[in-house]
């Protein structure tokens, strides 16, 4: 599981921490040897030392080959091909970002300059062929496109999969089949059903026949009502892979915490805030990170709905992502779309870090 | 009463507690007994999941939407689309949208594209995979654990930083159109495969299933004299053969998806890939210059379907593959 992953490069935390609340920990229950009876007490052995037995084997380093060259030899392809695709690229990729005039044909560029960030981020103007000018798509669209549709979609996708996920785990009949089609949007062409939304958000189509509008969701129609097409459908295509996770995480949470919440009458809604979420956190927390990190870098989505220009105003570029303002510069101005990526990676970054703190203080193991 | 003491399975089985015939119990506050308690509890126990199931269903109605939507237009006519009132059925079934899809948009050439890059990039992903995670998971050698934290902290990068050097890379090794050369078919294949042929999540996750095989396994085929090599193959794959077989898969959904990169390393529309001719395919209306919506969801079906073949016979292998990997390719 992703999650497990998680765990691993949080560095997995020794016993319980504790804030306030204490949570039983099902699997650290001592295991007791049947106990033995003596004046009327009961004499319980607790077994908490692993017994050692002369053959055991201890770990697989004990038995592992110790032949230094013959696993680099099974390395070597995974190696090259890791150095040249992603190592190498990460290091030219910064290298880019801070040339001047980057040839990708040539590899040639006019020396080093911090400016190309200056230029994207609308603080300074760069030398066109017809005199200055300035950068404004990265600024005026890019980038509050992307955090609009992060801090929509994000959220309500995560709740809207909580919801239906819960609801999937409280019934018997028919969950197997249900979670299926619940999971059917996630094994299709993310192209294809795109075109599907923007036929359904025509402006003939479905939606402004049943609310008897006659908006403009797709072509001439400014960003903000362009989103709503969009946001459904990111997380139309978006719930099903966190449904997958919440479900099987719900699955894994022991039966006996609700039972002590009936003992306790505690209302379903106080048993949903105080176990269900909970321990559910490291779920909630991985599907936090990974769909923020997939949310930044939105295209996808946006080329299956309004075509390859990002743009719903002819020459507008007004519905640019971060990620669609580097695809679309990578030949035609290279430094500015590699000073873009750099700056990708570092709201990640930033983002990542915020919530992995956070989650100190919420998340529970 | 108080001398009767609940075992501790009957503490926690509330519900099913018989209580004597001369002992009823009841709640101070609402005097109410404790069958009416429990008669109350099951009718609202059924109006909830009553509700439950609507509104779970309507959710899920919701959600295949689309994909309804999406055959029946492809069914209709031009002008039942683009009437003003939209019809949930059909009135005349155009089978006909489909042959004109066929006759105008290279579905087969597209579709062969797909799966030569798929099998290559998957072929390639599964060995350098196998080997790495077997050299991670058995072998002892200096710097195992810092280079294997190397490679864990490479999936931290977003894939948009390579994709501009990447570009370069594959233009510098002569497998793009520039000035003095024109890009092959096997050039625009090589673009689209090699740098595809690691994947650092797939490494983690096989050397994870490697390490859960007992030692005893090693111990016992090194006594029979068998080498790291056949071991490998011989005991260590067809264990993890469930693992692969997700590996393979989800690497093919990856592929069917892929539009970026292709788009970018081909020079022209027959080198694509399926999602890049679907996308490139307007079916434009020669007379008035609006898209075919017919045509156009037409060809999605095609694109759809051999997915959804796919999500039918290996359901179990893609769920627990995407539960455990959650990325798609």
């Amino acid at each position: 599981m992703g999650i497990e992953l998680f765990s691993f490069i949080k560095g997995r935390r020794k016993g319980p921490k504790h804030h306030g609340r204490v949570f039983a920990e099902p699997e650290k229950v001592p295991e007791y040897t049947p106990g033995i009876q003596e004046d009327g007490k009961i004499i319980r052995l607790v077994n908490n030392k692993k017994l050692k037995k002369p053959y055991r084997v201890t770990g697989i380093d004990d038995v592992a080959s110790k032949n230094n060259w013959k696993a680099w030899l099974y390395l070597a392809p995974v190696i090259i091909l890791v150095v040249i695709f992603l190592l190498y690229p990460l290091i030219n990729t910064i290298f880019i970002s801070v040339t001047k005039n980057y040839n990708y044909t040539t590899g040639k560029y006019d020396g080093f300059t911090l400016e190309n960030f200056g230029v994207i981020l609308h603080m300074i103007p760069y030398q066109s062929d017809n005199g200055p000018a300035w950068e404004t798509s990265f600024t005026t669209n890019a980038i509050p496109n992307t955090f609009i549709l992060t801090f929509i979609t994000v959220p309500v996708s995560i709740a809207l999969a909580l919801l239906i996920s819960v609801l999937l785990n409280s019934i018997k009949a028919f969950q197997k089949f249900l979670q299926t089609v619940f999971f059917l949007p996630y094994v299709t062409n993310a192209i294809a059903i795109g075109m599907v939304f923007s036929v359904i958000f025509d402006d003939k189509g479905l939606i402004n026949y049943i609310f008897g509008t006659n908006t403009h969701w797709i072509y001439n129609t400014p960003t903000a009502t362009a989103m709503v097409p969009l946001c459904l459908f990111i997380v139309w295509n978006s719930i099903p892979f966190k449904i997958l996770i919440l479900l099987s995480g719900l699955q894994g949470i022991d039966k006996q915490y609700y039972q002590a919440a009936q003992i306790d009458a505690a209302p379903k809604w106080k048993t949903f805030g105080r176990i269900t979420v909970p321990l559910l956190s490291p779920q909630i927390l991985y599907l936090m990170i990974t769909s923020f990190i997939g949310a930044f870098k939105e295209y996808n989505s946006i080329v299956a709905i309004f075509g390859k220009r990002g743009e719903t105003l002819a020459g507008q570029k007004n519905m640019y992502t971060v990620v669609f303002y580097v695809y679309d510069n990578i030949s035609s101005n290279t430094s500015f779309a590699a000073a873009a990526a750099v700056f990708l990676f570092l709201i990640i970054l930033v983002f990542t870090f915020i919530q992995f703190w956070a989650s100190n203080k919420r998340v529970y193991y | 009463m108080a001398e009767e003491v609940l075992t501790k399975e009957q503490y926690i089985d509330f519900k099913n507690v018989k209580v004597n015939d001369h002992l009823v119990l009841s709640i101070a506050e609402s005097s109410k007994t404790v069958d009416q308690i429990k008669a109350a509890e099951k009718v609202s126990k059924i109006i909830f999941t009553t509700l439950t199931y609507i509104f779970i269903v309507a959710l899920a109605l919701l959600v295949i939407f689309p994909f309804y939507w999406m055959i029946i237009t492809s069914l209709k006519t031009f002008n039942e689309i683009t009437q003003e009132e939209q019809t949930f059925f059909p009135s005349v079934v155009m089978w006909s949208n489909y042959v004109y899809v066929f006759q105008h948009f290279n579905f087969f050439t597209y579709m062969k594209n797909t799966i030569v890059v798929a099998i290559f990039s998957t072929i390639g992903t599964l060995l350098t995979t196998i080997f790495a995670a077997f050299a991670f998971a058995r072998l002892r050698f200096k710097g195992r654990e810092t280079l294997f934290m190397i490679f864990l902290a490479t999936m931290m990068i977003p894939g948009e930083m390579m994709v501009i050097s990447n570009y370069i890379t594959v233009s510098s090794f002569g497998w793009i159109t520039n000035s003095t050369h024109t890009q092959t078919l096997t050039e625009a294949y090589a673009a689209m495969i090699v740098p595809f042929w690691v994947s650092v999540f797939h490494i983690y996750l096989l050397r994870q299933n490697f390490r859960q095989i007992p030692n005893e396994l090693y111990l016992a085929a090194k006594v029979d004299g068998k080498s790291d090599w056949s071991y490998l193959w011989k005991v260590m794959v067809p264990l993890a053969a469930p693992t692969l077989i997700s590996i393979t898969i989800l690497k093919f959904m990856g592929t069917w998806n892929s539009y970026v990169w292709p788009n970018l390393v081909t020079e022209i529309p027959e080198f694509r890939l399926i999602s890049n001719g679907l996308r490139e395919s307007t079916f434009n209306n020669p007379d008035l210059g609006v898209p075919e919506y017919g045509y156009q969801m037409a060809a999605s079906i095609l694109v759809t379907v051999p997915l959804f073949l796919l999500f039918v016979f290996f359901r179990k292998y893609i769920m627990k593959g995407v539960g455990r990997a959650g990325i798609k390719g």
